[in-house]
């Protein structure tokens, strides 16, 4: 089953909003966000994150994936699981 | 015959007998108040029931039964049994929605039916001696017809791994409760025991239920609230217990939208400022505009109401929590309920437990187990956990970790549960110990059925909670016994069959949305429910265990120091002694803090407790007054 980008991404942007910013305002949340840097998710909030990319779309994140460039903001988020997705 | 139930049923007593069978019946009268004495028969006397319990569907049954040409003599709910049966012989039980234990005599067949609900909520023990076949609502029931008991030793093995003994297993060797969703015919000599009704999943990966997320939400509150509305069927009124957490408040707000005249709440408050939400409860109940009771229990309330406690619950227990819930019943009682709903059973059908949260992170963490990374999901659940020195990261692999490596076990969930739990074994006399034998974990296992391989794993998970510790503690020793103590009926909305057969067509994904526990229970109560108690996180209910006897400055109750000295621990036989007065050594320094400690604790005391009740005291409690 193939899932666009955008499909990705506005699963991903509800559950952040829904989540950790508790509001369904979608304007609360801007897509190059950096979680860690505007407070959003912290340092335990990311596995819970990972936990959320992997039920939802059915892959495995190595150690060596859980890195900020991946996992701290919704475009790198949507960028990752796009990638991960295509291998 | 029926005194020892008297507290059941207090309102009236009937006592049926012909040829071989009798039926004996205590009668807590909650609809029909004037015409519904039991046993109730057919239209031609062949068939006669008696029943503990409510059919909440008997409205709609009965219409149907008159439009077939039955006729009805009283208004209650026991009488649509009787028709019912007679149409659809032992198939009878699946058009019931309710909570029941039900006796019924078919003399034409000379056929016994004994049954019991789908989840659990009603008891229904029963023992054979010398050809002859008992069955009671409580084991005290019986023990006057078969003699004095013995204290089983796999059952306490069960009791000191799961909080309770194996179904159909109890403390009292040789009585058996029939568990729930089961039947047992006795016909012609022969006694066969079959499965009626069960909890059941899709294969892993579905098909589940239809639907957005949303409109499954906006269909789960409809169900609840038509589950609630025949749940307030009764000529007496009906009030509510709230907790202050989300499945109470959720519930009372569903009443409140049925009740029309001003909703009537009861809670339990405690002195510990740990275990007390007073506040939450009382926003709520404000909120509801609800008029309000509450008890708030102490170490001394408890202490003082503990050994009532194991007579209600005829089982030992490794926590004080059911006292308080007696304690609670009795305030109903006395402000003149005799009918209340609770919110018990949402965590296990809707997914609410720590336990399942747990469970998710460490799947989630069995996908690589060698992650430095992935633990420390777990701090999501334990903010507490330090796993920043290498000492609290072997802790947490040693303890956690466990069963990493077969994450399909259908054991994977409860095990560190189980394992923390089953310490308390260590306490055990040697040869009690080896009476008791080592399969508990095989007795829980042959309970498992070979469908649930394909079910989703947090699937498998319910099923484990809703077979050992919600029907074997939480409905019955702190639920059905701690309320009919004080001759309250409790009715469980969240357990209405059609609830748990849409909560278990669900995606597992949409109960515990990643570790959002009752996710789907949430988004229905919305708009319904204060959005405080929505986003609170989810407080186990809990009351203070070794402390409430052994309190610093306090003398401790006489009856705890008899029955956990040496001498009384060596008569019994169930402990051994030195150990046991070292950890009892160890709570008078008020050291008993771990959930280990305490659970073995409890544990003791209870044991010694239930000898002291039903063995010690047999001869002049339960045996036949000549």
């Amino acid at each position: 089953m193939t899932v666009s980008s955008e499909s990705i991404r506005s699963k991903l942007r509800a559950h952040i909003l829904e989540s950790f910013l508790f509001t369904d305002d979608d304007d609360a949340l801007a897509d190059g966000d950096s979680f860690l840097e505007k407070g959003i998710v912290d340092s335990t909030g990311i596995m819970e994150v990972i936990l959320f990319i992997e039920e939802e779309f059915g892959f495995t994140v190595a150690d060596d994936e859980m890195i900020p460039d991946n996992l701290d903001s919704v475009d790198a988020l949507v960028a990752f699981v796009s990638r991960k997705r295509a291998t | 015959m029926a005194a020892p139930l008297r507290h059941r049923g207090p309102d009236g007593e009937r006592f049926w007998t012909e040829g071989r069978v009798g039926l004996a019946h205590t009668r807590l009268s909650i609809i029909d108040l004037e015409g519904g004495a039991q046993p109730i028969e057919n239209e031609s006397g062949s068939v006669r029931v008696v029943f503990n319990g409510e059919i909440f569907n008997f409205v709609e049954l009965r219409a149907e039964l008159e439009r077939r040409g039955h006729r009805f003599r009283t208004r209650t709910d026991t009488e649509v049994l009787v028709h019912l049966y007679e149409d659809e012989g032992l198939g009878f039980l699946d058009a019931l929605n309710g909570q029941f234990a039900i006796a019924l005599w078919d003399a034409t067949r000379e056929r016994l039916v004994l049954a019991r609900d789908r989840p659990g909520i009603i008891p229904l023990f029963h023992a054979r001696r010398d050809g002859r076949l008992y069955f009671a609502s409580e084991v005290k029931a019986i023990l006057p017809l078969i003699g004095p008991p013995t204290l089983d030793a796999a059952a306490l093995d069960q009791i000191l791994t799961f909080w309770a003994p194996v179904s159909p297993r109890t403390p009292f060797e040789g009585v058996e409760e029939l568990p729930p969703g089961h039947l047992l015919v006795a016909e012609r000599g022969e006694v066969t025991i079959r499965r009626w009704w069960d909890w059941t999943f899709p294969a892993e990966g579905g098909p589940y239920a239809e639907g957005s997320a949303e409109d499954l939400a906006r269909e789960l509150w409809d169900l609840l609230e038509d589950a609630t509305r025949i749940r307030l069927r009764a000529d007496v009124p009906v009030g509510a217990y709230l907790s202050g957490g989300l499945d109470s408040s959720a519930l009372a707000a569903l009443v409140r939208s049925d009740a029309g005249d001003r909703l009537r709440t009861f809670s339990i408050g405690f002195e510990d400022a740990g275990l007390d939400e007073r506040p939450y409860q009382r926003a709520m109940a404000e909120h509801l505009g609800a008029d309000h009771s509450e008890i708030v229990c102490g170490h001394h309330e408890i202490a003082e109401a503990f050994p009532e406690t194991v007579r209600a619950t005829e089982c030992p227990v490794l926590r004080t929590a059911p006292t308080p819930m007696g304690l609670l019943s009795g305030l109903a009682h006395r402000e003149g309920f005799k009918v209340v709903l609770t919110g018990e059973g949402a965590d296990e059908v809707l997914g609410g437990y720590d336990l399942f949260k747990e469970a998710k992170v460490r799947w989630f963490w069995s996908k690589s187990p060698g992650s430095a990374w992935r633990p420390n999901l777990l701090q999501r659940l334990y903010p507490y956990l330090e796993l920043s020195s290498m000492r609290a990261q072997s802790y947490v692999r040693d303890f956690f970790g466990a069963g990493l490596d077969r994450p399909d076990d259908p054991f994977f969930a409860h095990l560190p549960r189980w394992t923390t739990t089953a310490q308390a074994k260590r306490f055990l006399a040697p040869d009690f110990a080896r009476a008791g034998g080592t399969s508990a974990l095989e007795a829980m296992r042959d309970l498992v059925p070979e469908a649930a391989a394909g079910w989703h794993r947090f699937c498998r998970a319910q099923y484990l909670e809703a077979k050992s510790l919600m029907s074997g503690y939480l409905l019955s020793s702190q639920g059905d016994r701690q309320l009919m103590r004080s001759s309250v009926e409790g009715r469980f909305p969240y357990l209405d069959h059609r609830v748990i057969e849409l909560a278990n067509r669900l995606d597992p994904r949409l109960k515990m949305r990643v570790l959002d526990e009752k996710h789907l229970l949430k988004r229905a109560a919305r708009g319904h429910v204060p959005d405080r108690v929505l986003s609170r996180h989810k407080q186990p209910y809990r009351a203070p265990d070794a402390a409430a006897f052994f309190e610093p400055g306090r003398p401790v109750p006489g009856y705890v120091e008899e029955l956990l000295s040496e001498e009384a621990l060596r008569r019994t036989g169930y402990f051994e002694p030195r150990s046991a007065t070292l950890l009892v050594a160890k709570a008078r320094r008020g050291a008993v803090q771990s959930v280990r400690d305490n659970q073995a604790l409890v544990g003791i005391l209870s044991t010694q407790l239930w000898h002291h009740i039903f063995i010690d005291r047999f001869r002049s409690d339960f045996a036949p007054q000549s």
